[in-house]
């Protein structure tokens, strides 16, 4: 038996939009049988995965929370991959604005009169260390031709290590009894909350503002065409004159930009001081987020809230069930492989036909 | 420093090279065929774990290693179906094995961590492996370092002293004219990509079994992207490889005793060290190869599907 492919005319719409669906259902049936593998049942897991979740408004406000930095960092990684660039170092970019912007915090903690400024400064702060932080493999790229994969994956070690650094010794809090940690941030230097009493910050505005703009520069704007075009056809790009250098940068500024605005929201948003640590490994989920939502910004904001539930819903398991949540991490990179297969539908009609393979 | 003590600082530089050796010789080979898999660290991680739980069951250390390759086999050809089989995303499909990897790691390991088993036995050769200066150094390390120089060995007469190799490198650079000379592109893509999936997983093993030797959650710490940067950095050729992997190791071992000696440097400096060498080693090698284009296998990360 032989794998034949044969390419489609054009690509198939109805299979484009199926195609995640099936990838979703099939990676559910996989996960279930692991879950009975595990001696659970697999009915109880699924209701703890996906409907508990979706059934308290504390919970709902936990998944918007998780899924506003993964759609922010999504949405900018998908300028680089409709271009095939590969940062894959959002990581380091969300930990570097976050750390950026919370220097701003720190640096200003305590101050009495007009405070106003700050929480913008700090915004700003996050989203310039983030796009600065992409420079660096971008320029590297466009100047020296070094593979930007591996220099933006490295320099997420390097990023982690930075804030480690800085949480343990120059930004810890000196009244905070040696703990590895800065000072709580101001009220001034806090997202504000939008319903009195919930968890629920502004930094889910954000996303959804991000969504939107993406949207409207990716499929309305010259330059969202050619990045497009740079990613479908680099040849093509280049008989159209668009500059391959300035597409480079540009797109690693915007995934790096909504990296460190994303890393710098959490920061102001959720935790409201510096930490060792400041992210469960957003950059590389929203890897998958990307993928999920088809590299296209409203797709990306659906995938989001899919991978969120299934985080709060893998915490929930712990706690209830006693499944491992690296069992969560498993389905997650599970699904991207079933994503990824599952788009070969959208551009070739598969067939399968006897005789030897080729 | 007597001869003793540089003995000593070159096995530990020996040993901390040889997981790096061992995987980028395999993904040398899939590269070569024109595949580019970025999922070693998860294939890594995944034959540690499966590598070290393998062995504590059985107690083999030998099971314990074939383990740890299978583990690397089995991702692999997750990894094959997608990219050859299905002409899937090659960059995508590997950063998805390398979360997947982890993520299983993580499965099988949950019940061994914290668990400790005796280190991979040392060969001893009565009299070699006692030579004052030299013994212990070339006499006297465990299996997995001699697998992987013999590894280097086999890979470059595999590659240029042999009709298959010849073909794979073909395929590497064309695939195209290949499949039109009736050569078999995808079978062989597909067995440079399980060939890789083993070096990565026994490099893995290699890290529980004999390196520290424990498991713990993603243990391999990036070495599998290192591994990835030094084939690039070795220009596709495994001579290289092994001379890189053993300067990485060096500067691991340096960050280490640097750390014991406490310099006054913080200890996060050091342990950003290997990263920051990897991208300086990236920019020196394309700084020194401005002239004469890219050395690397023409087709590498493309995909082919044979039409017809």
């Amino acid at each position: 038996m032989r794998l034949d492919l044969v390419p489609r005319d054009r690509r198939s719409p109805l299979a484009a939009a199926l195609s995640p669906v099936l990838a979703f259902l099939t990676a559910v049936l996989i996960g279930g049988v692991a879950v009975a593998m595990l001696g659970v049942a697999p009915g109880a897991a699924f209701t703890v995965y996906f409907v508990a979740p979706l059934s308290e408004l504390w919970s709902l406000q936990e998944i918007a929370l998780k899924a506003a930095p993964l759609a922010l960092i999504a949405t900018g990684l998908a300028f680089c991959y409709r271009a095939n660039l590969w940062n894959i170092g959002a990581e380091g970019q969300f930990v570097v604005g976050g750390l950026a912007g919370g220097w701003v915090a720190i640096a200003t903690h305590g101050s009495a009169g007009f405070t106003a400024w700050i929480l913008p400064a700090m915004l700003i702060a996050g989203t310039c260390a983030g796009i600065a932080y992409a420079m660096i493999p971008a320029l590297l790229r466009v100047r020296l031709g070094v593979s930007e994969i591996l220099t933006s994956l490295m320099l997420v070690y390097v990023a982690e290590l930075l804030l480690d650094y800085m949480a343990r010794g120059p930004l810890r809090d000196p009244a905070g009894f040696n703990f590895p940690q800065s000072v709580g941030f101001d009220e001034a230097a806090r997202l504000p909350y939008l319903m009195e009493g919930d968890t629920l910050h502004a930094g889910v505005l954000v996303a959804l503002v991000a969504v939107v703009l993406a949207t409207l520069v990716l499929g309305r704007s010259l330059f969202g065409f050619a990045t497009r075009v740079a990613g479908a056809s680099p040849r093509a790009a280049r008989f159209a004159g668009f500059s391959e250098e300035r597409l480079t940068l540009a797109a690693f500024a915007i995934s790096g930009g909504a990296a460190g605005l994303a890393g710098i929201a959490e920061v102001a948003g959720r935790i409201g001081q510096l930490q060792p640590t400041i992210s469960p490994g957003y950059g590389f989920t929203a890897i998958i987020v990307a993928f999920l939502g088809r590299l296209s910004p409203l797709g990306i904001l659906a995938a989001a809230l899919v991978i969120a539930v299934t985080t709060i819903g893998g915490e929930a398991a712990q706690i209830d069930l006693r499944l491992p949540l690296d069992l969560t991490r498993a389905f997650q990179g599970l699904l991207l492989c079933l994503v990824l297969g599952a788009d070969v539908l959208t551009r070739f009609k598969v067939r399968l036909v006897p005789g030897a393979a080729r | 420093m007597s001869l003793d003590t540089v003995q000593m600082v070159l096995v530990t530089v020996l040993t901390a090279a040889t997981p790096l050796i061992i995987a980028a010789l395999g993904e040398l080979v899939a590269e070569r065929a024109g595949v580019l898999n970025l999922g070693v660290e998860g294939m890594m991680v995944f034959g540690a774990a499966l590598g070290f739980a393998a062995a504590m069951e059985t107690g083999s250390t030998l099971l314990g290693a074939l383990a740890g390759a299978g583990a690397g086999i089995g991702l692999a050809a997750v990894f094959g179906l997608l990219t050859v089989g299905l002409a899937a995303n090659q960059v995508a499909s590997g950063l998805a094995l390398t979360i997947l990897g982890l993520g299983l790691s993580g499965l099988v390991g949950a019940g061994y961590v914290g668990l400790k088993r005796e280190p991979a036995p040392l060969l001893h050769v009565p009299g070699l492996s006692d030579l004052p200066g030299v013994g212990r150094l070339l006499f006297g390390e465990d299996a997995f370092v001699y697998v992987g120089l013999g590894l280097a060995v086999g890979v470059s007469w595999f590659l240029w002293r042999t009709r298959a190799g010849l073909i794979l490198r073909a395929i590497g650079d064309d695939p195209v004219a290949t499949h039109a000379l009736g050569l078999p592109v995808r079978g062989v893509r597909f067995l440079a990509v399980l060939f890789g999936g083993a070096c990565a997983g026994l490099a893995g093993s290699y890290l529980s079994l004999a390196y520290t030797p424990f498991w713990a959650p993603a243990m391999t710490a990036g070495r599998g992207w290192i591994a990835l940067a030094l084939v690039v950095f070795a220009s596709w050729r495994p001579a290289r490889v092994v001379a890189g992997a053993t300067l990485f190791g060096g500067a691991t071992v340096l960050q280490l005793h640097a750390q014991a000696a406490s310099l006054g440097l913080p200890g996060q400096l050091l342990s950003a060290l290997p990263y920051l060498a990897t991208i300086l080693a990236l920019v020196l090698l394309s700084l020194g190869r401005r002239q004469g284009g890219s050395l690397a296998p023409a087709a590498l990360g493309r995909d082919f599907t044979p039409h017809r």
